[in-house]
């Protein structure tokens, strides 16, 4: 599951650039780990290995980062907590900046451009 | 607590603090708003340069910051401790000088910082980009958050959304700092500040405005740390270290366990143990008021009130003169000064209480005081008491 022959953060990167979003488990304690590490932060095992989350989670906290509209106009910031336990930064795109609220459920999704994947979130079901 | 720990209250004191450049600095480097507050301080505690024999300092932008500060001064140090964990290491800068006195590895510490951040050629923007390079946050750059107010917003809606906070609460922050500024020559802005200037001010990154950000000045702070014995027969009255203690927990927003939960409950608990003392005992408080949330974040965590109640702690005035806790006596990095980083001006201000120094704004009979830095992102805390000679 693992090269051992790289660092986990290009394989990570190289997942992700093939629009595949995955996280880590520790073999050891069990616990899943957001952003890839080499080490487990839960209990310092280096029996970490990827795997594939749910995608599914829930906006943690939000702040809509003003920008001008000649700039690109607001946009959102989250964090989201995955249902699998670790929480990453990321944005939830499908909706206006002001209507992502705390406790929103999100889905997320890969998106690749000029080679590289980022994780972004969209948001699922109704209202928060 | 180690008993080792314990035997080292009080067993040093600032001799001597100084700041310059405070505000707008045209035409000096961060070097020599370093080396005027460096002089001033060692001038103040009855000191010269060749006295100085253990050096802290931090910087921003350079990585080996000792060296070139070594260098400058002309000292000859037998300790040095460039640790950097953001705004909070001057204030971190503490407990291993303390250490380093006490075996006798050096005599006097000069703990020292400057920044042109405001009118530096040198701009902002151009050290965000490097920064990116330096300090690579691969899992949060991506997503362009305006940090630092960002990282601090985020905490923020955390915080409205689990105890009901509001942005008024937040407001409540800015205006008492102004209100003590009015009352400090040397802070930036003395202008009037209301509740609705700051709920109308333009936002920056939302719940926080422009006036819930700190200011963006340029600055230099220095003081000087010696044995308790020595101080006592150096120039100033004497103010002694009672605790310090330092936590950090994580480097991103993202990686904190509980973004409303500072580790300044940790390096508070440690400052506290060392002291033997509670939040009920200070009587002045010195915050690093990034933004208005960590005065907020700190008041709960620091013990002053319960984790959710900061906001109602702070309502109608409670922080401000005449509350009932005075915090923040300078105006903050909110109204008074903030170069870059603003760890070593708490730890000034708690000094010149602790002196009587503070003119119009002294609280009266202030005999403890606690300033805490903060570094990052929410990411480093420490804490440290000081207290009078009576405290001893």
């Amino acid at each position: 599951m693992q090269d051992k022959n790289t660092g986990v953060l290009a394989q990570h990167q190289a997942a992700l650039a093939e629009g595949k979003f995955l996280i880590q488990q520790c073999n050891d304690c069990g616990q899943h780990i957001y952003f890839p590490r080499e080490v487990c932060p839960h209990c310092g095992s280096d029996a970490v290995q990827f795997a594939s989350p749910s995608g599914q989670g829930t906006v943690y906290a939000v702040t809509t980062v003003r920008r001008k509209p000649a700039d690109g106009g607001d946009y959102n910031v989250s964090l989201v907590d995955l249902d699998e336990g670790p929480r990453l930064m990321s944005r939830v795109d499908n909706l206006k900046p002001d209507a992502v609220k705390i406790g929103q459920r999100v889905s997320a999704r890969v998106v690749v451009a000029d080679g590289k994947g980022v994780v972004v979130f969209d948001a699922v079901g109704g209202a928060a | 607590m180690s008993d080792g720990l314990k035997a080292l209250r009080g067993s040093a004191a600032i001799a001597g603090v100084a700041t310059f450049g405070c505000g707008e600095a045209h035409g000096f480097s961060e070097m020599e708003l370093l080396a005027r507050s460096a002089h001033a301080a060692v001038a103040d505690a009855g000191l010269k340069m060749s006295d100085i024999d253990g050096l802290c300092t931090a910087s921003v932008g350079s990585t080996m910051w000792p060296m070139p500060v070594i260098e400058y001064l002309g000292i000859r140090p037998s300790f040095i401790d460039g640790t950097m964990v953001g705004g909070s290491s001057f204030i971190a800068h503490l407990l291993p000088a303390m250490h380093a006195l006490q075996s006798g590895q050096c005599n006097a510490v000069l703990v020292c910082y400057g920044s042109t951040q405001r009118t530096a050629a040198f701009g902002r923007r151009e050290i965000a980009q490097a920064r990116r390079w330096m300090d690579p946050q691969p899992y949060e750059n991506p997503y362009e958050p305006f940090n630092p107010p960002s990282a601090y917003a985020l905490a923020a809606s955390r915080h409205m959304h689990l105890y009901g906070t509001t942005r008024r609460d937040l407001a409540e922050v800015a205006v008492a700092a102004r209100q003590w500024a009015q009352r400090n020559p040397e802070a930036f802005m003395r202008d009037p500040l209301s509740i609705d200037d700051v709920l109308n001010a333009r936002m920056v990154s939302d719940p926080l405005s422009v006036r819930d950000c700190c200011l963006v000045t340029d600055g230099g702070g220095a003081y000087v740390l010696v044995r308790a014995d020595r101080a006592k027969h150096l120039a100033k009255k004497p103010v002694y270290v009672l605790g310090n203690g330092t936590a950090c927990w994580n480097r991103q927003i993202s990686s904190m366990p509980d973004i409303t939960v500072t580790a300044a409950t940790e390096s508070g608990r440690q400052a506290y143990a060392m002291a033997g003392m509670s939040a009920k005992d200070m009587d002045v408080v010195e915050l690093y008021d990034a933004f208005t949330i960590n005065t907020l974040l700190f008041l709960e965590d620091l013990g002053f009130c319960a984790k959710g109640e900061a906001g109602a702690f702070v309502q109608n005035g409670g922080i401000a003169p005449g509350g009932h806790l005075p915090v923040n006596t300078n105006g903050g990095g909110l109204s008074c000064v903030h170069p870059g980083m603003y760890g070593i001006f708490t730890l000034i201000e708690a000094v010149r209480q602790l002196r009587g120094e503070g003119g119009e704004r002294q609280v009266s009979g202030a005999q403890v005081a606690l300033a805490h830095g903060n570094g990052g992102t929410l990411s480093s805390q420490s804490t440290a008491i000081f207290g009078t000679a009576d405290t001893l």
